[in-house]
C-alpha cells in the first residue's frame, strides 16, 4: 500500500477486503459462542473480544502508515463515496449514541425523538449546502477554508478556537466512555481502561493519520452496527416470530400504552408522575423541543471532524453521494434505537413495575437487575439495586411503601437500556461481548475523528500556516504526531478524573459549532457580499453569545438573574417556573448556585440549545458589518465562482515537497 | 446570462427545494404530532413514527435525490468533473 499502484489496487479491492473482514467477524463470535457453550468464563471472552478487535484496528492503523502530507490529512483523496459514508457513520456515531441514546429515548419518549431527527436531518444541510464546497476548494481542515475565504489569519484562529471548544470536551467524552464500557463489561480499573482507550487510539491515528482512520472507521463501523443491531433482532424474533424490530415495535408501543393504564389503576404510578412515552411535548416544551432539533441539525453541519471526511473523497460528486451513503449508515442505527426504548420498557413496565418485595428474591428474569444495580446503573427506593435483600431493606424504609415496586421507585441509568437488553433477551454473554466491542468501536471511532481534527487544526493551522510556513514535509509531519500524541494524552488525563459534566458538555459542542462556524461556512459560499470584517464580527458574535448563554446559566446563574434578565425555566405541561428564583436569591448564595444551574434561561430555552441565540446574531452580525464594509474584492469574487464549480482541480495545492 | 449564471441558479433553486422539504419534515409535521397520534398504523402513532422513522427515510431519500439532481445540473452546464 505504500506506493501510488499499490493504493489503487487496494481501492479496487475494497470490496474482497471488508467482505473477508466481516467474515472474519462473525467466524469469530461464533468460535466466542461455542466456547462459552464449553465453559470459557464470561471474563475472558470479554477480554478476547476487547482485545481481538482492538488488535485488528492496531493492524490497520499500522498498516496504513505514511509520510506524505495529503495521504495524513486528507487520506490521499482516494476514499469512494460509499466507504466515506461508513467511515463517516462511525466517525459520527458516539459512545453516547451507541450506549446512551436508546436511554434517553426509554426516559423521554416522544421527545427525546428530538435527538434522532436532530442528529440525522443535519445531513441535507451538509450536502446542501457545505460539503461539496469545501471538498472543492481543497481544504486540510475548517480554518484552512476560513483563512482563504476570509482572508487571513484572524479568521482562521478564531476557526481554531471554536473548534477546540467543540472539540476537546467531545474527545473526552469518548475516552470517558471507553473506560466506562471497559470497566462495565469486563471488569477492568476504569483508570486502566482509560489508558487502553488512549493506546487503542493512538495505535489508529498517529502512524497513519487520516489515511489509517478511514480504514479502522470502516472497520470500526461494521463492529458497531453488528452489535447493535443483533441483540434486539433476536429480541424481535423471540417475541413476535419476525426479526425486524423497527416493524415489530409498534405492538409493543401499544402494549406500553396499555400498561400505562393499568399501572394507574392499580396505583403503581400516579397518573401525575406518568408520562405516556408516545405523548408529544410533556418532558420538553415544543419550543425547547424545535430548538434542540434546529441546534442539533446546524451543528451537525459545522462540526469539524464531520465536515474533515468530506475533504477525502476523489471528487466533488463522490463527496455529495457520500453524504448520502453516510446519513444511510447512521439511519440503520437511529432507527433501531426507539426499538430498543420500546421494548426494554415494555419488559420493564411488566416485569418490575408491580414485583412484590417478598418474592423478589424468587422471581425469575430479574437477574439483570441485581448484576447492573450492582455497578450503579439500576437503582430502587433510592439505592443501587445490588440484591433483593438491599431492595428489600431500602423500600423497607420508605414511608407507607405499598410492599410492591412502583414506578416512583425505580431509576434507570440511560446506559443501562443498551447494556442490559442482551440479558432481558436472556441470551447467553457472548452477545453481551459483542456489544461491548460496538461500544468501544462506537467510542474509539468517534475519538480517532475529534483528535485528528484538534491536532490537524494545531499542526496545519498554527503551526504550518501561522508559525512556521517554510517547514520542510518531515518536519510537519513529525510536528503533527507529536500534537496529536499530547492532546491524546490531555484527554485521557482530563478523562481519568470522570468528569461528571462531560455528557452535558458534549451536546454544547452542537450549539457551540452551530454558533461559531455555521454562518461563516454557509454565508461564505452562498453569499458573495460577506466580508472578512463582517466575518470575524459574526464569528466573535455567534460564538460568543452561545457560549456566554452556555456558561451563565449553567455555571453562574445567579449572575445571570441578577445581571442578564434570566428567569426560570418553565415546567413543559403546567406552565410553571421550575424553581423560585426570588427564594432561592434570598436564600445561602452557595445553594442558590446549585438550585438554580440550568434551571435559568432567556425566553424559557435550555442551555443545550443555546445557540438559537449565537446563530441569528452571528448572521445577523456577519451580514451587517458585510453590507458596512467594502464589497471583496474581484480575485475573491472569482474565488468564489470557482469554488461553486466543481470542474477543475482542487483550488488548495500542496506545494511539491 | 452568462453559464456560470444559469449554472449557479439551478443550484440556488435546487438548494431551495431541498431546505423546504427538510423544513418541512424536520419542523414542519412534528408541529402537528399530536393530531397525527390519534392515526395509529401497525400500533404506531402517526405522529410518532414520523419522528422515529418516517421523517428520517424521507432525509436519506432527500440527499440520494439531491446528489442526482446536482449532478445532472452541473452536466447540463457543462461544468461536471470528468467521470
Amino acid at each position: 500500500m505504500a506506493t501510488q499502484s499499490g493504493a489503487s489496487d487496494f481501492t479496487s479491492n475494497l470490496g474482497k477486503i471488508y467482505g473477508i473482514y466481516t467474515g472474519g467477524f462473525f467466524v469469530f463470535v461464533v468460535l466466542l459462542a461455542i466456547l462459552e457453550q464449553i465453559g470459557l468464563p464470561d471474563r475472558i471472552i470479554g477480554y478476547l473480544f476487547v482485545f481481538f478487535t482492538l488488535a485488528v484496528y492496531a493492524i490497520i492503523g499500522i498498516v496504513s502508515r505514511t509520510m506524505q502530507v495529503s495521504e495524513y490529512y486528507v487520506a490521499g483523496r482516494r476514499v469512494p463515496a460509499f466507504y466515506n459514508g461508513m467511515a463517516t457513520g462511525a466517525d459520527w456515531m458516539s459512545a453516547a449514541s451507541f450506549i446512551g441514546m436508546a436511554g434517553t429515548l426509554y426516559a423521554l419518549g416522544y421527545d427525546g425523538l428530538g435527538y434522532v431527527l436532530g442528529w440525522t436531518g443535519g445531513y441535507v444541510l451538509v450536502a446542501v449546502l457545505v460539503a461539496p464546497y469545501l471538498r472543492k476548494f481543497g481544504a486540510y481542515t475548517v480554518p484552512d477554508f476560513l483563512s482563504a475565504r476570509y482572508g487571513g489569519n484572524l479568521a482562521r484562529l478564531l476557526g481554531v478556537i471554536v473548534l477546540l471548544s467543540c472539540s476537546f470536551t467531545y474527545v473526552v467524552a469518548q475516552i470517558v466512555g471507553t473506560g466506562l464500557i471497559a470497566s462495565r463489561f469486563i471488569g477492568m480499573d476504569f483508570q486502566v481502561a482509560v489508558y487502553v482507550g488512549l493506546a487503542g487510539i493512538l495505535v489508529c491515528s498517529m502512524l497513519g493519520g487520516m489515511r489509517a482512520v478511514t480504514w479502522t472507521q470502516v472497520a470500526q463501523y461494521i463492529v458497531l452496527i453488528v452489535a447493535y443491531l443483533l441483540p434486539v433482532v433476536i429480541l424481535s424474533a423471540q417475541k413476535f416470530g419476525l426479526p425486524i424490530p423497527e416493524l415489530t415495535y409498534g405492538q409493543v408501543l401499544e402494549q406500553i400504552a396499555a400498561r400505562e393504564q393499568e399501572m394507574v389503576q392499580l396505583g403503581l404510578a400516579t397518573a401525575a408522575a406518568l408520562k405516556p412515552h408516545v405523548e408529544p411535548f410533556i418532558n420538553l416544551s415544543a419550543v425547547n423541543y424545535f430548538a434542540l432539533i434546529f441546534c442539533l441539525m446546524v451543528g451537525t453541519a459545522s462540526l469539524p471532524h464531520v465536515l474533515m471526511r468530506y475533504f477525502t473523497t476523489p471528487n466533488v460528486r463522490e463527496a455529495r453521494k457520500s453524504v448520502a451513503w453516510s446519513l444511510l449508515f447512521i439511519f440503520i442505527l437511529y432507527f433501531t434505537a426507539p426499538a430498543y426504548a420500546a421494548f426494554a420498557k415494555l419488559e420493564v413496565y411488566t416485569t418490575v413495575i408491580g414485583q412484590p418485595l417478598a418474592g423478589l428474591s424468587a422471581s425469575e428474569g430479574l437477574d439483570w437487575v441485581f448484576k447492573w444495580g450492582a455497578i450503579g446503573l439500576v437503582k430502587i427506593c433510592g439505592v443501587d439495586a445490588a440484591s433483593a435483600q438491599a431492595v428489600i431493606d431500602a423500600c423497607g424504609k420508605v414511608a407507607d411503601h405499598p410492599g410492591l415496586i412502583t414506578l416512583a421507585d425505580l431509576r434507570l441509568d440511560n446506559d443501562a437500556i443498551v447494556i442490559a437488553t442482551p440479558e432481558i433477551a436472556g441470551l447467553p454473554y457472548v452477545v453481551s461481548g459483542l456489544v461491548a466491542a460496538g461500544g468501544l468501536a462506537a467510542a474509539l471511532s468517534t475519538a480517532d475523528g475529534l483528535l485528528l481534527a484538534i491536532a490537524n487544526a494545531l499542526s496545519h493551522d498554527i503551526y504550518y500556516k501561522m508559525l512556521d510556513p517554510n517547514a520542510p514535509t518531515s518536519r510537519r509531519l513529525i510536528v503533527a504526531r507529536i500534537l496529536l500524541v499530547l492532546v491524546a494524552v490531555a484527554g485521557a488525563y482530563t478523562a481519568s478524573f470522570r468528569p461528571a459534566d462531560i455528557v452535558a458538555m458534549v451536546a454544547w459542542a452542537f450549539s457551540l459549532a452551530a454558533g461559531g462556524l455555521f454562518p461563516a461556512l454557509v454565508l461564505g459560499i452562498w453569499w458573495k457580499r460577506t466580508t472578512s470584517a463582517g466575518a470575524v464580527c459574526g464569528i466573535a458574535a455567534g460564538f460568543g453569545i452561545t457560549l456566554l448563554y452556555l456558561v451563565v446559566s449553567r455555571y453562574y446563574p445567579v449572575f445571570g438573574v441578577e445581571w442578564l434578565g434570566m428567569t426560570s425555566l418553565l415546567n413543559p405541561v403546567t406552565g410553571a417556573p421550575v424553581v423560585d428564583v426570588a427564594a432561592a436569591l434570598a436564600g445561602d448564595p452557595a445553594t442558590a448556585y446549585t438550585t438554580l444551574a440550568s434551571k435559568v434561561g432567556w425566553f424559557n430555552i435550555n442551555n443545550i440549545s443555546s445557540a438559537i441565540f449565537g446563530l441569528p446574531l452571528g448572521a445577523i452580525v456577519m451580514i451587517v458589518v458585510s453590507l458596512l464594509t467594502p464589497a471583496p474584492s474581484r480575485e475573491m469574487q472569482d474565488f468564489i465562482d470557482e469554488v461553486r464549480r466543481p470542474r477543475g482541480e482542487a483550488m488548495m495545492k500542496e506545494k511539491a515537497a | 446570462m452568462s453559464n456560470d449564471e444559469v449554472y449557479w441558479g439551478k443550484t440556488k433553486r435546487l438548494m431551495i427545494i431541498c431546505l423546504v422539504i427538510w423544513a418541512v419534515f424536520g419542523f414542519g409535521i412534528h408541529l402537528f404530532a399530536r393530531s397525527l397520534n390519534q392515526i395509529v398504523i401497525l400500533g404506531f402513532p402517526l405522529g410518532f413514527y414520523m419522528a422515529a422513522q418516517g421523517s428520517l427515510i424521507v432525509f436519506v431519500a432527500l440527499i440520494f435525490w439531491f446528489a442526482r439532481r446536482q449532478d445532472a445540473i452541473d452536466r447540463e452546464c457543462g461544468v461536471a468533473e470528468a467521470d
